[in-house]
């Protein structure tokens, strides 16, 4: 089948799930539960991809301290937590990642 | 009309972290794209009319093993799922643009562009020119996108899978800049909850096909977060 054909019905629905909420919004009256709920978004979304790629790099589980992205990741996770600073939790960790990588 | 451009760029350099860790991923796309058999064309223009990382990644290996074309379309819509859930949480902040403005945010909006727009809103509140944030935080990302699929096409003979990833670990960046930008969010209890049972639920559902363990623990934690905002 053509893969034009594939890509464009894919990339429609694709655009119509990102479009979706934010055309209905306006025009529906939203509950206030699912409102609240919403602010929740964010962190559980965030998290859900987070974690697999510190607890199960490559496609194994590994919770080793042979696995530098989860050492990595959990020093940044603590440097973000004190500091609240965006660009030094990513260098640090960056940085760390590099460092246990080369020991 | 300043005032657009100094949040379109403040939205540009938010992304930045973002579009160093996603432009091997847009490099290994391309390659792969072509090693899976579609032309130059066919896997360029998938990053522009498709635009979604994983979707693009799953549709390249289903194409190689020569899937029914109903099944990749039904592939690519379950695991593009998530982006309702950006779109119903980016939507209170955008409910009074045009729907030009809509339409163009909307089109840009995957899990790079998300992710520091609606900690901004969050952050700062609905703002005048908010939503130029998001426009230059979408474009950038965009851009990076189409680039960096056009550099794995071109190198896709010499690029096997991991190679620059071994070197380098840039797509290390994705994660961490998620993590530089959910942590200090987590201000309570219900946040940190939130955070961690969804986390968690996602190592759990992990095996889940068509990436719908990330739905599963997106919802998990929207769950655990609301319920025990009720109770405090």
């Amino acid at each position: 089948m053509n893969i034009w054909l594939i890509m464009i019905v894919g990339g429609l629905i694709t655009f119509g799930m990102r479009f979706s909420l934010i055309y209905l919004f306006g025009k529906f009256q939203i509950p206030e539960t699912i409102q609240r709920a919403l602010h929740y978004v964010p962190p559980a979304v965030l998290s859900a991809i987070i974690f697999p790629e510190l607890f199960h790099p490559n496609d194994t589980f590994d919770v080793s301290w042979t696995n530098t992205r989860l050492l990595a990741g959990l020093i940044a996770i603590a440097v973000a937590w004190f500091s609240k600073n965006t660009l030094l939790t990513i260098i640090v960790g960056m940085i760390v990642l590099l460092i246990l990588n080369l020991i | 009309m300043s005032e657009a451009r100094k949040y379109f760029w403040e939205g540009v350099r938010a992304e930045l972290p973002l579009m160093v860790g996603g432009f091997p991923f847009g490099m290994i796309y391309g390659a792969l794209a072509l090693n899976a058999g579609l032309s130059n064309a066919a896997a360029q223009m998938m990053s522009s009319i498709l635009f979604a990382g994983s979707a693009q990644f799953i549709t390249a290996q289903l194409v190689q093993v020569a899937a029914p074309a109903l099944v990749i379309i039904l592939t690519i819509a379950v695991v593009n799922v998530r982006h309702m859930l950006y779109s119903a949480s980016l939507a209170p902040y955008l409910k009074d643009l045009s729907l030009k403005w809509k339409v163009l945010l909307s089109y840009l909006l995957t899990d790079e562009a998300y992710a520091p727009s609606i900690i901004k809103y969050e952050k700062d509140g609905l703002q005048p020119y908010s939503h130029w944030f998001v426009f230059g935080a979408g474009l950038a990302l965009w851009v990076d996108w189409q680039v960096s699929t056009a550099v794995g096409i071109f190198l896709a003979a010499y690029l096997t899978d991991n190679d620059i990833l071994k070197i380098i670990p840039l797509d290390f960046a994705l994660p961490l800049t998620f993590i530089a930008m959910v942590v200090p969010v987590l201000k309570n209890r219900a946040m940190i909850a939130a955070a961690l049972s969804a986390g968690f639920m996602a190592l759990l559902a992990i095996n889940l096909p068509y990436q719908l363990g990330l739905i599963v623990a997106a919802f998990t934690g929207i769950i655990v977060g609301t319920l025990l905002e009720k109770k405090s």
